[in-house]
């Protein structure tokens, strides 16, 4: 089956749409409002899709996710409610805390501000797909190592971040860091321990935990 | 008497946590991920008006959208012409297949209302003239008047007295798992998956909701994103998710939206200190008085679970002052209330008394520390303030206020705080199998803080095994009760029980197996002369393997631009007394945690109410603003090892001195004081100077 199809049909019908409207717009100058939606209506109507459910294929972790969706579905609610890919978090769901972050294509996106049909055709990695027969990827081992995670609410989010950056940047300083996760947000505060694990995931030197354990009897 | 084992291999190490390749991998299920068969997606119909009779809510319309199976009215608002108090105040609820059809359904849900006058701003409610909450009572409350010695005669002995006025804003907790649950109530089996920071709780609050006996309820929190404070009952959207699950007979996950977050499910009280402190030529306080108010919403959040979460504070805070008066008053207004926020009173107590302690120290030419160290009654402390200022580089950092030269000023504070914790009541269960394996059962629950590591930890050194060998079961309402996970108790309450059961499973399987120490190597062969019959040893809380009180010291340093008004915070060290520390590696997650969730109450986090409108104005993370990766600064961290002491919780302890330090830093940089948190660029222009005929100063 052709993974690309999908995703062409739509682009174009959205193409067409836009180029539609402004067409209709000019002819619809002096018309009423309800002609001009009428005639999207008609200009629209093989290539609109929705409002009933329609089918989807998805690209998800190498394997392919059939789903029957409404056209208005994220790609965050087609992993986490119409499928068991609850890794991704839905915490904001307006693209401001990162928790949500899946990778389209090896690029980082917010899953609750992109459609699941707009999706389609894409290669989806999510944190479920990162471990390899088992074995975690480098920047999952850091981040245990590390300690970058206290509720792990955010983490799959801060994780994802992470390895597309390394995908892109194998050596990141920590100022690149802090801005590939400049949109992620941790309550818990594990922030210190996040850049630690990716600065030690980029096989940087990281500073050695330096608290000091101080004996109170011993004290003057 | 019981006591932890001088040899500790794993206990205060930085050993792993358990938990964390689960979380790491996406397979922790949290209460939000749960998928029981044949589930519906929640959603709340919340109030639209801060105050208002509602005189009849039609939920028909919003029945008959395709996919809706139930749709309820929230308690109370089954009875026509209830008053709602709040914008965002529950009312109805719909059970639907997908997230879709409630998001049309709700749209269809119409209400009659008569809206009425509403007040959302305390400065505003105070006043007589002001609409109020409730009918029958004042909005501000009568003071609650504490006295000790005569305190006018001895401020007039000081030698030197200061005044201030400081604010402190209403925090939200924003856990990043909004508050909600999946139920499943439709049958005679009721399960609960709560995300919540008492699992036992959560389980009694939904046998009550329901009216059903608590033995038909089971409750399972095995991962829980987050609370804070804020998630100990089932909260009312736990209810409407129960009668939804009754009403659609199918599982319901109801889960808030993060602008509901914003609205109904808590937040730390606000304070308005009036502050005035007095002393002696020697430096030693003499006279204190505070007059204060705040407020919980329209109510007095007194009741919330999981420790008080009343607008009063301790005063003042850590210090002994021998006269003092302290007047609070409670103000209501139409929002939300307050629950239990992260040591509820302490950040705001410490805030307003370490500000004037400076306040102090500059009239008096007397170095903060030193003032702080002359009157701290905790030796502890004191010796912490020693430690701590060496390390910090304080004798060398510290300047006079305001002498910081160059549009971008630096600044170095410094604060104390002080914490209970401790804890009892725990019950654990062991079971030891005749494979070797061994199993730990207890319900607390762990909320990221490191309790199922703690008790992998403590296991392992008392078995002579390693943390991996231990399994680790938690949250879960068939286990072993233990108490909520509040006031920093966890460790304390849970770690002895743990201790127990293991002392008592190594007895037991040294008298059945004949192995006279059935420890580490031994393990194995001791527990295959078991049988086919695994061991099950039940234990509880000891006493003597843990205590109270903690105190901790913070140092703070700062940047200013004067230009921008932007703080930023460079650097924070921490000295915290912690007892007997279990899990290190976890604990100085915590103490990290604690210091930036301060750092955002210093300087970010305020939740902004529309004097005309009525609603929350900052509902959501563009307009709320969280510390982000960038923000975070250098943290040093120092423990003083008190293991005689066993184990006392440091959760909350450390994020108390944080903003009182960072706002000290911000005084001694500019020379002037910001008086309300946060510290918003705004504010810090007004201070210096640079706002005036440009834009209104900031609201105090």
């Amino acid at each position: 089956m052709s993974e690309s199809k999908p995703k062409d049909s739509f682009s174009v019908s959205r193409r067409f749409f836009l180029k539609s409207f402004g067409a209709s717009a000019a002819v619809a100058a002096t018309a009423q409002v309800e002609a001009v939606a009428a005639e999207l209506e008609k200009v629209n109507a093989e290539k609109v899709h929705g409002p009933g459910t329609v089918p989807v294929t998805l690209q998800v972790n190498g394997k392919p996710l059939k789903l029957d969706l409404e056209p208005r579905v994220t790609l965050l609610e087609a992993l986490r409610n119409h499928s068991n890919l609850t890794g991704a978090k839905e915490v904001c769901d307006r693209g401001t805390c990162g928790a949500c972050t899946v990778l389209l294509d090896d690029k980082p996106i917010y899953s609750c501000s992109k459609l699941a049909i707009d999706s389609q055709g894409a290669k989806i990695t999510t944190v479920e797909g990162l471990a390899k027969d088992g074995k975690l990827s480098p920047i999952q081992q850091a981040f245990i190592d590390q300690d970058a995670l206290m509720c792990g609410f955010c983490t799959p989010g801060f994780i994802m971040s992470v390895t597309a950056l390394l995908k892109q940047n194998p050596r990141p300083t920590a100022d690149q860091i802090k801005h590939a996760c400049s949109g992620n947000l941790c309550r818990c505060g594990t922030y210190p321990r996040v850049l630690q694990a990716a600065l030690k995931a980029a096989g940087a030197p990281i500073a050695n935990n330096k608290t000091e354990v101080i004996s109170y009897a011993k004290l003057a | 008497m019981p006591s932890w084992p001088e040899k500790r291999e794993y206990i205060g190490s930085h050993a792993k946590r358990i938990d964390a390749p689960a979380k790491v991998t996406g397979a922790a299920k949290y209460p939000s991920d749960v998928q029981p068969e044949g589930w519906l997606y929640g959603m709340i119909y919340r109030s639209k008006w801060p105050k208002a009779k509602i005189v009849k809510i039609d939920l028909e319309k919003a029945k008959a959208v395709p996919g809706i199976k139930a749709a309820v009215f929230a308690p109370r608002f089954d009875q026509p012409d209830q008053t709602s108090r709040y914008y965002g105040e529950e009312l109805a609820a719909i059970a639907g297949t997908t997230k879709q059809a409630c998001l049309d359904a709700l749209r269809l849900i119409q209400v009659e209302v008569k809206e009425m006058p509403f007040v959302v701003r305390e400065e505003d409610a105070k006043e007589d003239t002001s609409p109020r909450v409730w009918d029958d009572q004042p909005n501000l409350s009568k003071p609650r008047l504490k006295e000790n010695g005569d305190v006018d005669k001895a401020f007039s002995e000081c030698d030197a007295v200061v005044e201030g006025f400081y604010t402190t804003p209403v925090q939200l907790h924003h856990p990043l798992e909004t508050h909600g649950n999946t139920v499943s109530a439709g049958g005679d089996e009721i399960t609960i998956w709560p995300s919540t920071q008492h699992v036992v709780g959560a389980r009694n609050d939904l046998a009550g909701h329901l009216n059903v006996p608590q033995s038909k309820v089971h409750a399972i929190c095995e991962f829980m994103g987050g609370g804070f404070g804020s998630k100990f009952g089932l909260g009312a959207e736990g209810g409407i998710a129960a009668r939804l699950s009754q009403a659609a007979k199918a599982p319901v996950k109801l889960m808030l939206t993060r602008f509901d977050e914003a609205l109904a499910v808590g937040n730390r009280p606000s304070s308005f200190q009036k502050i005035k402190l007095g002393a002696k030529s020697d430096g030693k306080l003499h006279a204190f008085e505070l007059d204060s108010y705040g407020t919980a919403g329209y109510g007095s959040g007194g009741a919330s679970g999981g420790g008080s979460a009343s607008p009063d504070f301790p005063a003042p805070y850590i210090y002994k002052v021998p006269n003092t008066r302290v007047k609070q008053s409670t103000v209501v207004v139409n929002a939300g209330v307050a629950r239990a926020f992260r040591a509820p009173g302490h950040p705001t107590a410490s805030f307003g008394m370490e500000s004037i302690m400076d306040e102090l120290a500059v009239k008096m030419n007397i170095d903060p520390v030193e003032l702080r160290i002359k009157n701290d009654p905790s030796e502890v402390r004191r010796k912490e303030y020693t430690v701590g200022a060496e390390r910090f580089g304080w004798k060398e950092k510290y300047k006079k206020p305001g002498s910081s030269v160059g549009p971008v000023k630096t600044g170095i504070g410094c604060a104390g705080a002080t914490w209970g914790g401790g804890g009892r009541g725990t019950k654990a269960e062991a079971l030891v199998n005749p494979d070797g394996s061994f199993e730990i059962r207890c319900c607390t629950q762990d909320l990221g803080t490191g309790s199922k590591t703690v008790i992998a930890l403590i296991a392992a050194d008392l078995l002579g095994l390693k943390p991996e060998q231990i399994t680790v079961k938690v949250g879960d309402t068939r286990y072993p009760p233990s108490g909520g996970s509040g006031g920093s108790t966890t460790t304390a309450s849970v770690a002895p029980a743990i201790y127990d059961v293991c002392t008592k499973a190594l007895a037991e399987l040294q008298k059945q197996s004949g192995v006279e120490d059935a420890r580490g190597a031994n393990w194995a062969g001791a527990c295959k002369k078991l049988g086919i019959t695994p061991l099950t040893v039940n234990g509880q809380w000891q006493e003597g393997l843990s205590s109270s009180g903690a105190g901790g010291v913070q140092f703070a340093e700062v940047e200013v631009d004067t230009e921008t008004g932007f703080t930023k915070v460079k650097k924070i060290v921490c000295v915290q007394d912690g007892g007997l520390i279990v899990s290190k590696l976890t604990c100085e997650s915590q103490v990290n945690g604690g210091i930036l969730m301060g750092i955002g109450y210093a300087l970010y986090e305020e939740r902004v109410m529309d004097k005309t409108s009525g609603v929350v104005l900052n509902p959501n993370f563009e307009t709320y603003k969280l510390l982000g990766l960038s923000d975070a600064p250098e943290i040093d961290i120092v423990l003083l090892d008190m293991p005689e002491r066993g184990v006392i919780g440091i959760g909350e302890p450390v994020t108390i001195p944080t903003a009182a330090a960072v706002a000290n830093a911000v005084a001694n940089a500019l020379g002037v004081r910001v008086n309300s948190l946060p510290i918003t660029p705004q504010r810090v222009l007004d201070a210096v100077g640079k706002l005036k005929n440009i834009v209104p100063a900031a609201a105090a």
